[in-house]
């Protein structure tokens, strides 16, 4: 098997012909409860999201902020876990044969799982492709090959301390697009300027044909739109996740209108994007 | 599997065995990159060992003494015990061997900011004193927990100038300090330098750090010869992430005849969940840049540790560790709380030395273990830090209240 023409490569082909950047959302698998958080999925596609980026939750995950911290918890509390993600994407792919699914998190709980089987019963789900934080190029062994070679994307993150001399190392083996961390620090903290991201992308276009999505720091349309201008899509998830947030009641219950607002927040974002090179 | 040393480790990627690698975010693989080559030049550069041994001989005060423990000798009737004295280094414990190296080595690399995370503050108090000696500013993680039981450690901190910051996520233990200086890290990759305490983390850091604490084994080598003349029979160590008890084994382990023990913390009994015990109790998993053997549960969700030590209490092991586990040159054992406090007051009492509550770990492990050796059997037990830190948990556990 091969990730030739996988549904991240046709989506960012569609992207490109309609001559604009994509919006990769990203919300927690589970957050805040397995119910609401599959239709949430459900509803991501027709409020904008062009691309989902579905966490895999983690007791630790260390490159995070404390909004996908708290978010990963909230999960994990009201019983997430490893196979109840992959329910998720099957119950979305019944309606959606086409919005690429990325799952994202930190390796120990695949490894826990065991790769074989993961990416097996991945793959079946309708898991389009991975980002694993905590496996960077030296690690490709463990599960970067063994996926490209069961037919899921494997999906590299490079970053501001990802120089010349380093960039062949991420880009090889990486396929559907490249993650552009545009900040050195952890999610949902600070943010880069428009000038740093284009110079940016531009050096990641000197290694590889792929598209390239930026992500970290982009929390408002506007911020999403000046990465629309310069990226092949953008990436939000720590400004969706406290949107979330903002909806639970004291006990971390999903209010009512949860929901929409939520859905509504992402057609801002994707209105940000699509809006951006007009 | 055989092998023609123990002491090769690790590979070129970091392994040992299937253990270590480099399990880091992007953002912080061309950091350690840089490290292992800064490493790698300063072990060989002869500048760089002088000026190291003249902060450990004049600061730290080393070599640390190899005590003939006679009256628990006597006592337990059995093996001769003796005493490595880590805990009567400056700071009070082995913790300063590491941060010695590790700050002479942020210097050669330029760095200006030291940060650190701490379980039981001694690390952290060792991190503190490196920065106080050399002028650079220090923020040290610890646990919300960690810091409401070992209070004279934090104060200790602020005293030498650290900012301790503490850590509200999670289980609020060593693991989520850990978290914690890792996303400091990755934020502020330019200038700062993470002195990690034990020997665990992305490689190089295991193996750095387990070279620089080899001096307490090297010396008691020498130590043990020129007192008796042979080599020791058993080695005894406690073990949370492990640096004490691989500084003690490492220059051992190709001496066959040389028994090594490791003691993990029982906590209130593995059977319980209530415990430490990675080896013992746990699986391997990857956590903090390494693969290892670690607490979790059966989603790969990390458990949280239980010790009265707040030293020991740390859901994972060093790589190393959990590759001697797997070939089987070094055994792993374990003791619970109320053994490590009844041998906190034994020896403390037959001694006159109050040893550290990790440490007491390895004691309840030489009590259990040598009245059933011979009195030719030379048992050494890495005493590695000393107990002042851990008077007020002792005196709560014994229902005194100071």
């Amino acid at each position: 098997m091969s990730t030739a023409n996988s549904r991240i490569d046709r989506r960012f082909a569609a992207l490109k012909a309609e001559g604009r950047a994509g919006l990769v959302a990203f919300i927690t698998a589970g957050d805040p409860d397995h119910d609401t958080c599959l239709d949430l999925l459900k509803g991501l596609p027709g409020a904008g999201a062009d691309l989902i980026e579905l966490g895999m939750p983690f007791t630790d995950p260390m490159a995070d902020g404390p909004a996908i911290q708290a978010s990963t918890l909230r999960a994990l509390a009201t019983g997430a876990r490893m196979t109840r993600t992959l329910d998720l994407v099957k119950a979305f792919r019944e309606g959606d044969a086409d919005t690429p699914i990325i799952l994202m998190g930190y390796y120990n709980p695949v490894y826990a799982y065991g790769v074989d089987r993961f990416l097996a019963d991945a793959k079946t789900a309708g898991v389009d492709g991975l980002i694993v934080v905590d496996l960077p190029p030296e690690e490709d062994g463990e599960l970067c090959l063994p996926a490209q070679a069961a037919g899921v994307n494997f999906i590299r993150l490079a970053t501001p301390t990802t120089d010349k001399a380093r960039l062949p190392a991420v880009l090889a083996n990486t396929s559907g697009f490249i993650y552009y961390v545009s900040i050195a620090g952890i999610t949902g903290a600070g943010s880069a300027t428009s000038d740093a991201i284009a110079a940016a992308v531009a050096h990641l276009r000197t290694g590889t044909d792929l598209p390239v999505a930026v992500g970290f720091g982009i929390t408002t349309p506007d911020g999403a739109a000046a990465v629309a201008r310069v990226a092949d899509a953008a990436v939000v998830g720590s400004a969706i996740v406290r949107r979330l947030e903002a909806n639970l009641d004291t006990e971390g219950k999903a209010k009512p209108g949860l929901l929409p607002d939520v859905l509504g927040f992402v057609a801002e974002l994707a209105a940000g994007v699509r809006g951006a090179r007009k | 599997m055989s092998l023609n040393t123990y002491r090769a480790g690790p590979d070129e990627h970091g392994h040992f065995g299937i253990y270590g690698g480099r399990f880091v975010a992007e953002t912080l693989m061309p950091l350690i990159l840089d490290l292992e080559k800064a490493y790698t030049a300063a072990k060989d550069d002869p500048a760089f060992k002088a000026e190291m041994g003249y902060y450990l001989n004049q600061y730290v005060g080393r070599p640390s003494k190899l005590y003939f423990a006679e009256r628990l000798t006597n006592e337990l009737g059995g093996a001769k015990i003796y005493l490595k004295r880590e805990e009567l280094n400056h700071t009070g414990a082995h913790k300063i061997n590491n941060c010695i190296g590790q700050i002479l080595l942020a210097k050669r690399m330029g760095k200006t900011r030291i940060i650190a995370e701490t379980g039981a503050g001694q690390h952290g108090v060792a991190t503190a004193t490196v920065c106080a000696l050399f002028g650079l500013p220090c923020t040290i993680y610890m646990g919300e927990v960690d810091i409401a039981r070992q209070q004279p450690n934090v104060f200790r901190m602020k005293l030498l100038g650290a900012e301790v910051k503490p850590v509200t996520s999670g289980s609020r233990t060593l693991k989520d300090a850990m978290n914690e200086a890792l996303r400091d890290w990755v934020t502020n990759v330019g200038d700062t330098f993470y002195i990690i305490g034990t020997t665990a983390g992305p490689h190089p850091y295991p193996a750095l750090v387990r070279d620089f604490q080899s001096i307490i084994g090297h010396e008691v080598r020498e130590q043990m010869v020129a007192m008796e003349g042979r080599l020791p029979d058993t080695l005894v160590a406690c073990i949370g992430g492990g640096s004490n008890a691989l500084g003690l084994f490492h220059p051992f382990l190709d001496d066959a005849e040389v028994a090594m023990v490791a003691v993990e913390a029982a906590g209130h009994g593995i059977e319980t969940g209530a415990h430490a015990a990675s080896l013992t109790g746990g699986r391997p998993g990857v956590l903090h840049g390494n693969r290892t053997y670690l607490l979790q549960d059966g989603d790969g969700q990390i458990l949280e540790g239980h010790s009265i030590s707040a030293g020991l209490d740390y859901p994972g092991i060093g790589p190393e560790h959990s590759w001697l586990h797997d070939v089987g040159r070094v055994t792993y054992v374990s003791a619970t709380d109320k053994e490590a406090l009844d041998a906190f007051q034994r020896l403390s009492k037959v001694e006159g030395i109050i040893p550290a509550l990790e440490s007491s770990h390895a004691l309840a492990e030489v009590i259990r273990r040598a009245p059933t050796l011979p009195k030719d059997h030379l048992m050494v037990v890495n005493l590695s830090g000393r107990g002042d830190k851990d008077i007020f948990t002792v005196a709560r556990e014994l229902g005194v209240s100071l």
